[in-house]
Order: C-alpha cells, then sequence, then structure tokens
C-alpha cells in the first residue's frame, strides 16, 4: 500500500523537531507512514521517530552521508521512493530539506509545494495550505500526479507524540558520481553563548536599514531602555554586523517575546517565521512599502536614526 | 571563465496580485529585475573582472517583457541574454520550469550557473536545486562568499546551525544569498550599451522541451484571505513618532 515518507533532520544526537512535528502532521491524517533519516552514525536516533507517528523508519547510515548536503540525500530517498512507491513526500523547510526536496521533484518529475502552513484532505484529495505574496494571501494548492513533495514552513505545527514504536530497516544508499562532488571542508557551528534571545520579552532587532555596525548602538541603548534583548537579520549577520547567536528567521531563532521592535528591516518571509508569534510588533523602517508593515501592530515610515534614540529617552524618563 | 545566470522578472512589490480567474500570479503590470538575481548578476560580473577574462550570460524564462529585466542586467556589464518565452510556458510549476531552464543552459555550457537567494514574487528559493539534479551538477546554495579557483569554487555559507565551508568542481551551480554584495547601479554609458547586446528569444520548440500546465505537477485549486491580524496602525513620521511609540507603549502596557 503507498504511503507517507517523511524526511528526517538530524543535528548532533538530535532529532530536529520541524521534521518530528512533519511527521506527527503525517500520522495525524492517517494511512501508512514512514521516515528516512539519513546520516552517518544515526541508526542509534531513529527509534525515537517512533512516538512521533513513524511505522517504519528507514536508515542509511554512510560516512558519505555525514555532512548536511543534499545531493546524495536526494540519490537515497529516490531510491526509497522507486522501491516502496510512496505517493506523499513531506519535508520541513530548512536549508537542506529545500535543496533536497527540489531537487528530489526534479528527479521524479514530481509536483513540489512549498511553504505550507497545513495539510489537509478535502474530498479525498490532499491539500495544501500556502501563504503566498507576503501572506496576503492564501492559496489552496494541489498536486496532478503523485509522488506528492511538499514542504512546511518552519513552526507551522509542533510534534506531537503518538507514543508508537518503530521498526527500523537499514538500508544501502546507492549514490550518484555527481552527487557526492560536493564536499564539506568546514563546519562552524557555534555553541549558544551568553543570555538566549529566545527567552526575552523584549526584543529589539536591526536590520540593513540601521546602515552600519556602528548603528547597532542605536539597537542595544533602546534595547536597555527596555529591559530586552538584541537581535539581528540575517542580511547584517551574514554582514559580520553582529553575531549570529542573535539572528532571528528561517537560519535562525524563533522568537516570541511580548514586544518586538524591528529597526530596519524590510521583513522578508525568512525574516517573518522567526518572530511573528511575538505578542505586539513595532516596527520603524524609511520604505513605506516595506512588508514588516503587512504585519507590524504599530509601523512608523520614518528616519530611524532620528526617532530610535528620542524614542529611547522617552522610554528612559518614563522608567525613572 | 563563462558564467550563466538566472535570472526572472518579477512584478513591481506594490503590484503583486493573484489573477482569481487563473489562480496566477497577475503579471501584467509593470515588472521589474528580481532585486535578488541583481547579486547573482554582481557576483559573475566580479568573478569574470578578477579572472581577466570570461562571458557572463544572463538566462530567464518568461513573457516577452521579461526582455525589460535582461536589459537591466545586460546594462550592469552582463555580456548577453537568452529568453525562453512561448505562450505554452505559462503557468510552468518548479519542475515544469527547472526543465526549460536547464535546456537553455545545456546550449549554453557555462562553467558555473548562478542564482539568487529567493523569488519574491513565487518566494520560492527551490529552482536552483531542481536545475543542478537535471544538469547533473554539483550544488552549493545560500552562498554569501564565493571564490573560483584552479577549476574548483569554495562558497562560505550560513545554515540553521552556523556556518558552513563547502568546495565543489567546475562546471557547478551556486545560489548566492543577498548578502554577498552590494549590485552595482548600471552607469548611464551601460544602460545606452545594453541595447546593442545579443539578446536571443527561443521557444519551448528551440529547446524541445514541454513546458506549461500539461508538464507540471501542481496546481492551485483556490484562493483565500489569510487569518486577519488585529488593528494594525501605520503612521508617517512627522517628528513626533517617538512619543506615538511610547504612548503605543503603554497602552499596551509595554513600558
Amino acid at each position: 500500500m503507498p504511503g507517507t515518507l517523511v524526511f528526517l533532520e538530524h543535528h548532533g544526537d538530535e532529532l530536529l523537531k520541524p521534521s518530528l512535528a512533519v511527521l506527527s502532521k503525517a500520522a495525524q491524517l492517517g494511512g501508512d507512514v514512514s521516515a528516512a533519516l539519513l546520516g552517518s552514525g544515526v541508526e542509534s536516533l531513529a527509534a525515537g521517530a517512533g512516538a512521533y507517528g513513524a511505522g517504519t523508519v528507514y536508515v542509511a547510515d554512510d560516512p558519505r552521508l555525514e555532512a548536511p548536503l543534499p545531493q546524495p540525500r536526494v540519490d537515497v530517498l529516490a531510491q526509497l521512493v522507486g522501491e516502496h512507491g510512496f505517493d506523499t513526500v513531506l519535508f520541513a523547510s530548512s536549508i537542506l530539506g529545500a535543496d533536497v526536496a527540489a531537487a528530489l521533484a526534479a528527479r521524479l518529475d514530481a509536483g513540489l509545494n512549498w511553504q505550507l502552513t497545513d495539510l489537509v484532505e478535502q474530498d479525498g484529495q490532499l491539500v495544501g495550505k500556502q501563504p503566498a505574496l507576503s501572506d496576503s494571501v492564501v492559496c489552496d494548492v494541489g498536486w496532478t500526479s503523485t509522488p506528492r513533495l511538499a514542504l512546511f514552513r518552519a513552526g507551522a505545527f509542533d510534534p506531537a507524540e503518538t507514543g508508537g514504536e518503530a521498526r527500523v530497516e537499514r538500508i544501502e544508499p546507492q549514490l550518484e558520481d555527481f552527487s557526492t562532488q560536493a564536499e564539506m571542508v568546514e563546519q562552524a557551528h557555534e555553541e549558544q553563548s551568553g543570555p538566549s534571545i529566545e527567552d526575552a520579552d523584549v526584543i529589539v532587532a536591526g536590520g540593513r536599514g540601521l546602515g552600519s555596525p556602528e548603528a547597532f548602538s542605536l539597537a542595544e541603548e533602546l534595547a536597555k531602555a527596555l529591559g530586552g534583548a538584541v537581535a539581528a537579520t540575517r542580511a547584517v549577520v551574514d554582514a559580520g554586523w553582529y553575531p549570529y547567536a542573535a539572528q532571528v528567521g528561517q537560519t535562525g531563532k524563533t522568537v516570541s517575546p511580548k514586544l518586538y521592535v524591528a529597526l530596519g528591516i524590510s521583513g522578508a518571509i525568512q525574516h517573518k517565521v522567526g518572530m511573528q508569534s511575538s505578542q505586539v510588533i513595532v516596527a520603524i523602517n524609511k520604505d513605506p512599502n516595506a512588508p514588516i508593515f503587512e504585519y507590524s501592530d504599530l509601523g512608523v515610515v520614518g528616519d530611524l536614526h532620528q526617532i530610535v534614540p528620542k524614542l529611547t529617552e522617552l522610554v528612559r524618563e518614563r522608567r525613572s | 571563465m563563462k558564467i550563466a545566470v538566472c535570472v526572472k522578472q518579477v512584478p513591481e512589490a506594490a503590484h503583486r496580485r493573484m489573477n482569481p480567474s487563473t489562480k496566477r500570479l497577475d503579471r501584467s503590470g509593470e515588472g521589474a529585475l528580481n532585486a535578488f538575481d541583481a547579486n547573482a548578476v554582481e557576483e559573475a560580473l566580479r568573478l569574470k573582472d578578477s579572472g581577466g577574462d570570461g562571458e557572463v550570460v544572463v538566462v530567464s524564462m518568461g513573457p516577452e517583457k521579461a526582455v525589460d529585466a535582461l536589459r537591466k542586467a545586460l546594462a550592469m556589464g552582463a555580456d548577453r541574454a537568452v529568453l525562453v518565452s512561448d505562450e505554452g510556458a505559462a503557468g510552468s510549476d518548479l519542475v515544469a520550469t527547472s526543465k526549460v531552464l536547464a535546456a537553455a543552459l545545456e546550449r549554453e555550457g557555462a562553467d558555473l550557473v548562478l542564482f539568487g537567494q529567493y523569488a519574491a514574487d513565487s518566494e520560492g528559493a527551490v529552482l536552483w536545486a531542481a536545475v543542478a539534479e537535471r544538469l547533473r551538477r554539483p550544488l552549493v546554495s545560500q552562498v554569501a562568499e564565493l571564490t573560483v579557483e584552479d577549476g574548483s569554487l569554495t562558497g562560505r555559507r550560513q545554515t540553521e546551525f552556523g556556518y558552513d565551508v563547502i568546495r565543489a568542481p567546475l562546471p557547478a551551480v551556486v545560489a548566492v544569498a543577498a548578502s554577498i554584495n552590494e549590485p552595482r547601479y548600471p552607469s548611464l554609458k551601460g544602460i545606452m550599451g545594453a541595447k546593442k547586446k545579443q539578446q536571443d528569444v527561443l521557444s519551448l520548440a528551440d529547446l524541445g522541451v514541454e513546458a506549461g500546465e500539461g508538464a507540471s505537477r501542481t496546481t492551485v485549486l483556490a484562493l483565500g484571505d489569510p487569518p486577519p491580524r488585529g488593528d494594525s496602525r501605520k503612521v508617517e513620521d512627522d517628528g513626533n513618532a517617538a512619543a506615538q511609540i511610547v504612548e503605543f507603549l503603554a497602552e499596551k502596557r509595554l513600558v
């Protein structure tokens, strides 16, 4: 019987929450649910997926799968789909997951829908919910053939433990030559240091609109006045203006403070997914068309270099 | 070194809407070069400049007027443009689009194929992996620093866990992050010169591939409204914004 296959991601000795959440979603939809765990020295993690609804976990444990690179994983998933005829293959959205899913779509000539926030059964058909155009519209998307491939937006749902046990089946990966040409030279995966922005009640975040690394002092002063922490966007972290540990967004932290103040942040979807569950969002940006205004409780169109020093002073006065 | 850059014309931010009857993106209004693709064009020009000689070709699929977006890349300094434009390609999804681009890129035989961070209209960050798969070439995505020497490339990129450095032999496919560079503005001379550069328009028949809805594997069934997010206020700063923000925060009991 054709079933659903969920691509599991792991980091160190842990299965990652977003992929377990997708697995729980698949289990909730019913049918035969399997998971694929690909890496090196990962077999001991496999049984843990049973608790989230996997009946079978296929494990490819191979040194060539140690680095989190997409192309060898496409070979293994294509092999699994070929052998077992899965009609649905689901992924949590991530740097790795998106590359694997898109390449697998091309390999199998299969439909891929991305950024899904839900998957439901309607009149016997699987239908994905896809927010589009900066979340101004929600599309119901479908597939015209099988297998159906889908990428789920980070944080779309939480993992749910159902408490089952998974059968673990080992497979021997057969890799294409071109899939193993890219090689990981270095992985600089920094560990957390200092207090985490994930625990802060107030976050003041800075983006490219600050104009320079020095201007981060504006964010720091305001954060101090509000009793909060400073966060940054991917663009400024990549530019070396602020450390990676403070990054909010798809490839950074997911935060939900009581107050999120966005300074000079345009608010692309990659940033939004990391902070949209903040209780109150205030944004200052000089571009009136910045997407962040679409989901801010208060949006101010103006020059943050003028506004923020005054704001910091007013907050300080109020608090003293 | 020959570098191909895949670019897309996207509707201007203010005009982005779905067409309720086709349920596709409305492409009838003003369009522009996808801003993230300008980073890829810039990186190609930088690599060409540092390598001494070479060619930068921009490749796109889209309606005929997408030529305007290609012309911007030419004005920045790209040498040549290839646009696949065919009514039969309208409504192409990821698998269909990747097939067309891969066919166009096969003809070029570039050493390096570059993509930008994502398409601002479809919000997709998936095309490069599908194209690399069809070309059977190594892929490095999300690259924030790129070096090419002695027939191989090295990319530094950010993931959920920090930074990776990945090396791959050429020919290869690379997707760059927006932080990789600051795209140049076309000079007046560049703009004038762009019109004279070679711009080829190809049909699906020229490439021998099928695209459009028939070759696609996904479909949009319905359009709906997003869940509402409470009241949203937007104000222009008239010199009083700081006080307005404090007032708002006080209302919410946040100061």
